[in-house]
């Protein structure tokens, strides 16, 4: 098929493209990485968008640490998160993303920005922000707001981003000491979706722990976090089974994804700690 | 002239061994010419405006909005096509009793499946026909829709095509021996519920095709993505009343194929008609999602199955009950029958027992059709034979590689006719086997197996031996009727500077026909390979042939080559000889020279002898034939197919956990006879095994009970890619046919055809200590554990 756009602008900066997107006429969307976008274009699930390409803006490109936190700007490339030196010391999480999202071709053109404003529930960058307790950073016509992860991802596809707002950055607090990431997940093949997959981090303060595919949205397991605390692994595993709600499809029913979300968890457990149920 | 095979230093000797693909340079730098790639004066493209529905009455058609839209040309409903274009009935009289509606090339009144055509929109560009038919509004009532295969001819079940008189297209039963009282005696029974799921062939290249039609000449020309460019030109010509005469169909390069290009297509025949209507040319190139919906599904089937033994192993007799559902019409010209009937033709096929029952009912529903997709039916018949062995050999506490050395037809039992009356000349059970399990340690591996089971690891080792069916002739399609060729033609030539041509019946799909024709030329005529230009793929040009099927390229379209070229050497060395004052048969043409035949010594370069036959004619004596062209024609006659056989074995792990099968490596022992190209051999074999390996653990097409298709899309139907491969190791036993002096048999399809089950036996291996097993493909991970009672719902 051939994709029906509605027009297509290249933003100079963030005010341009804020501006861009209100004068759209609510038709706009924003073009970064174009991953999902384009592809989405290409089967003609979504016709007549207001392109507003912000990818040549280099001022939301890059990882630095700033001050107890790392911030990493929207259009920063899966590849080089995954390649970047800052990352893997004080977010090695997502660099163990990056090993799992798509194919090469898919990971040096997609941006983490994109990731998390497109907001599908089977990625992983969503779900590793969640377990991280990250900050997301819109700006829009009102200004710049922050957003906690936590209160950003609504639904399928939706997410807290208001109507004319750009996703600029995330910051993610900075690893401390001794700090364990693990991000586990099961797909059919290498680079597909997963069918359940899960983030778990361990803190001096308590473990946390996400989980993606297995619902509408990413979700922080908070009854799973709790039990892992107690040092509960079976009750984790079973509040885990409990608190998601997995979609059946074409790939798995909703029950496989419940009893697979189940063993990742045990399984990520031995890895990071050498704990069994 | 005959070729000693046996002497690898022969001269010229080209034939077996690996020489580069003269068309591999053109298509990895780009300079390849699909169908997209053509451009004409005028040209118009097409697209289809597709049924919504399962089953459904077409009420009017509103093409207001849709004429409206800036490039759009003409919208045709299937009337108006159906006003130039007949349509056309999918039966074959040897397969009796099959039936099926005529089939329009647009929908008329009624549309059957998800994605049948209901309408053409023409415009000046695929952007703005696509935005057109969006627009067309089309008045349907939905019919209830006949989806489930098993209940299709219950009689609370609709009948899908009321003429028809019931959802029947076709049912075979086949009975040798006495089946009921071999079950009596048996020792033992073991019976199973078999799934292989529904499949489609995901060409790289999707299908295409551009057809222009000149009044002034009255030829209508097609290029077209096709594996049968004549048979192409026989429907063209009969359905819009042209002169065979008067269509070519030009076939360039294609990008994939595997059988699902070897059918007729309605939105493609409709091309035709609406080039014809409109006298300009028009393009159709299937997307992604039309290709989902409509290219040809296959390997939808339930099989019940069973079999007896006796106490040592031996098989006393197969039961089986196949049933298989092919959509709403069958698949012209070529049936969709076929696929069910292999099924009847194919079990038990490698194992010399004495009572066979197999039974296939195939019937109609409101899917996308199924036609013949690489390896028709062997997949199925395969796995249900090799399955039910694994477990007899397991009720009778056998080693599975015992239990078939018992029963595999020896290797000097031919020539033999099978319970299925299938004819084989000459097969190598035995010595594949043995070959296999020295290849892959056998012994070594079921004791790593056993080590690594102690330690909660468990693998499974995988073995299916099988038969293959090549080199069909007439009795495949033609005794039935259908105006397909079993024979093809070669014509080589040579040019004044002693380059040689060869123009071939049999296509390029990107498997390397064209290599394996010149390095047969080049050998047959005493010239390095890369002196052979080979022409494919033109009707008005090459002599009639059959095409790409049923694995048939290397050993009829080969054969016909080394005739020809055989037949061009004699004519060359007979003006050699009136030139060089010799007797033709001392001298001999090797490395584009005439020798002496006896010594070896150069007497003259081709190139000298084509500038006097060519420029200098004069100097030769009167009367001389000097016939620089010859052409010759192949057809099997002694057996109906040329039968292959081989053994694959796969060894794997399963994650008990998450049910997910880890593929660790793949073996594969075939028997091609003659082997022209070994890397060409291998990399189909290769390939092959990576279908099937798709089938056994990817690839399903997934339909709701309104006949939704669920999963049209790359993300969501699962191919087989790099990642999970195993390693793949491939051994040959050569046992050549006798009917043809190259000996060659088909190698194309012995990789899909055993790898399922291969893959099947091997997951049911590590799985049987856990008393699990699976026998629906593909085996997901989600299928594994509930085979294992882990998952609850």
């Amino acid at each position: 098929m051939k994709a029906l756009a509605g027009g297509y602008a290249r933003a100079r900066d963030v005010a341009h493209a804020v501006d861009l997107l209100a004068k759209a006429d609510g038709m706009g969307r924003v073009l970064a990485g174009g991953q999902s976008l384009i592809a989405a274009m290409n089967m003609r699930l979504s016709t007549g968008d207001m392109l507003v390409d912000i990818s040549r803006i280099d001022a939301l490109r890059g990882v630095t640490v700033d001050g107890e936190s790392l911030r990493i700007g929207a259009l920063t490339r899966h590849a080089d998160i995954g390649a970047d030196p800052l990352v893997a010391r004080h977010a090695p999480l997502l660099a163990q993303a990056v090993q799992h999202i798509a194919h090469a071709a898919i990971r040096n053109r997609g941006t983490i920005g994109g990731s998390l404003a497109h907001a599908d529930p089977a990625a992983e960058f969503p779900a590793c922000v969640l377990a991280l307790g990250g900050t997301i950073h819109l700006q829009g016509p009102e200004g710049a707001r922050t957003v906690a992860a936590e209160d950003f991802f609504i639904d399928i596809f939706e997410t807290a981003i208001a109507e004319g707002e750009i996703l600029t950055a995330i910051t993610l607090p900075l690893a401390e000491a001794g700090e364990q990431h693990l991000l586990i997940e099961t797909a059919r093949r290498s680079g597909d979706y997963a069918l359940a997959g899960l983030c778990l981090v361990k803190r001096a303060a308590g473990y946390r722990l996400s989980a993606f595919s297995v619902g509408p949205r990413p979700v922080l397991a908070v009854a799973a976090m709790e039990r892992l605390d107690a040092g509960d692994v079976a009750g984790a595993v079973a509040a885990l089974r409990a608190e998601i709600d997995p979609p059946g499809d074409t790939q798995a029913s909703a029950a496989y994804r419940r009893h697979l979300a189940g063993v990742l968890l045990t399984r990520a457990l031995h890895d990071l700690t050498g704990e069994t149920a | 002239m005959t070729i000693s095979f046996g002497n690898p230093d022969r001269p010229n000797s080209y034939i077996g061994k690996t020489v580069p693909r003269p068309n591999a340079p053109r298509l990895v730098q780009g300079r390849g010419k699909y169908v997209d790639d053509i451009v004409l004066p005028r040209m118009a493209h097409v697209v289809f405006v597709r049924s919504p529905h399962a089953h459904a009455q077409i009420g009017a058609i509103d093409t207001a909005e849709a004429s409206g839209v800036k490039g759009v040309l003409r919208i045709f409903t299937g009337a108006e096509i159906a006003a130039v274009c007949t349509p056309w009935v999918a039966v074959l009289a040897h397969l009796k009793g099959l039936k099926s509606p005529p089939q329009h090339a647009v929908a008329v009144d009624r549309t059957c499946w998800v994605g049948e055509p209901v309408a053409a929109v023409v415009a000046t560009s695929r952007a703005a026909a696509e935005e057109a038919a969006a627009l067309v509004e089309v008045d349907y009532t939905p019919l209830p829709a006949v989806t489930d295969m098993m209940t299709a001819l219950d009689a609370d079940t609709p009948v899908l095509h009321p003429e028809m008189g019931d959802n029947l297209a076709f049912r075979r039963l086949h009975e040798e021996g006495d089946v009921e009282a071999a079950f009596a005696r048996a020792h033992k029974v073991v019976e199973a519920h078999f799934k292989t799921a529904r499949h489609t062939g995901v060409t790289l290249e999707p299908r295409s095709i551009l057809v222009d039609w000149n009044p002034a000449e009255g030829q209508m020309t097609a290029w077209h993505a096709t594996q049968a460019p004549h048979m192409m030109q026989t429907v063209f010509a009969k359905h819009l009343d042209l002169p065979e005469g008067r269509v070519r169909v030009i076939c360039d390069d294609v990008g994939g194929s595997y059988g699902i290009k070897v059918h007729v297509y309605p939105d493609e025949v409709a091309t035709a008609a609406i080039a014809k209507i409109m006298a300009r040319p028009v393009k159709f190139v299937a997307d992604r999602l039309e290709s989902f919906t409509t290219d040809i599904h296959a390997r939808d089937h339930e099989i019940g199955a069973r079999l007896a033994v006796d106490a040592d192993g031996k098989i006393l007799a197969f039961d089986i009950d196949d049933w298989t559902a092919i959509g709403a019409y069958s698949v012209y010209p070529r049936t969709s029958a076929i696929e069910g009937n292999q099924v009847v033709n194919l079990c038990g096929g490698p194992y010399d027992f004495a009572n066979y029952r197999a039974q296939t009912s195939v019937v109609f529903q409101n899917k996308t059709p199924t036609c013949q997709y690489r390896a028709v039916g062997h997949p199925i018949a395969v796995a249900v034979t090799e399955g039910l062995v694994d477990m007899a050999a397991a009720a009778i506490g056998m080693d599975p590689v015992e239990i078939r050395r018992r029963n595999l037809y020896a290797d000097d039992a031919y020539p033999v006719t099978s319970p299925a009356k299938m004819r084989f000349e000459g097969l190598s059970h035995h010595a594949s086997l043995n070959k296999l399990l020295e290849l892959m340690n056998y012994d070594a591996l079921r004791a790593e197996q056993a080590a690594l089971r102690e330690k909660g690891i468990h693998r499974g080792i995988g073995i299916a031996s099988f038969i293959e069916l090549t080199n069909p002739s007439p009795f495949m399609y033609g005794i039935g009727g259908a105006r397909i060729s079993a024979q093809d033609g070669c014509t080589v030539r040579m040019d004044p500077d002693g380059s040689i041509v060869a123009l071939s019946g049999v296509t390029e799909q990107g498997q390397g026909t064209e290599a394996m024709l010149a390095q047969i030329v080049a050998e047959g005529v005493g010239v390095p390979p890369a002196r052979v230009r080979v022409i494919t793929g033109d009707t008005q040009v090459t002599p009639y042939g059959g095409g790409t099927w049923a694995s048939r390229g290397a050993g009829i379209g080969g054969e016909a080559a080394l005739q020809s070229a055989l037949a061009l050497k004699a004519s060359i060395l007979e003006v050699a000889g009136a030139m060089l004052q010799s007797p033709a048969d001392a001298l001999d043409i090797r490395d584009g020279q005439v020798v002496d035949s006896a010594t070896g010594e150069a007497r003259m370069p081709l190139e000298e002898l084509g500038r006097i036959v060519y420029f200098r004619g004069d100097t030769l004596p009167k009367g001389l034939p000097r016939e620089l062209v010859q052409t010759r024609h192949f057809i099997t006659s002694d057996y109906p197919f040329a039968f292959t056989n081989g053994v694959q074995a796969s060894y794997l792990e399963v994650d008990t956990g998450t049910g997910e099968v880890k593929l660790l490596k793949h073996w594969c022992v075939e028997d091609c006879g003659r082997i022209i190209n070994p890397q060409l051999v291998d990399e189909q074999i290769r390939g092959g095994i990576v279908q099937g390996l798709g089938g056994a653990l990817y690839e399903e097409i997934h339909y709701d009970a309104d006949g939704q298709l669920l999963n049209g899309s790359m993300a969501d139907y699962l191919v087989p890619m790099a990642a999970e491969m195993p390693d793949m190791i491939v051994g040959h036993v050569e046992t050549p046919t006798m009917e043809s002096a190259l000996g060659a048999k088909g190698a194309g399809e012995a990789g899909t055809a055993g790898a399922p089950a291969a893959v099947m036996n091997a997951i049911n291996d590590a799985l049987r200590p856990m008393g699990a097993q699976v026998t629906a493909m593909p085996f997901t991970p989600e299928r594994i554990l509930r085979a294992m009672g882990q998952i609850e719902d």
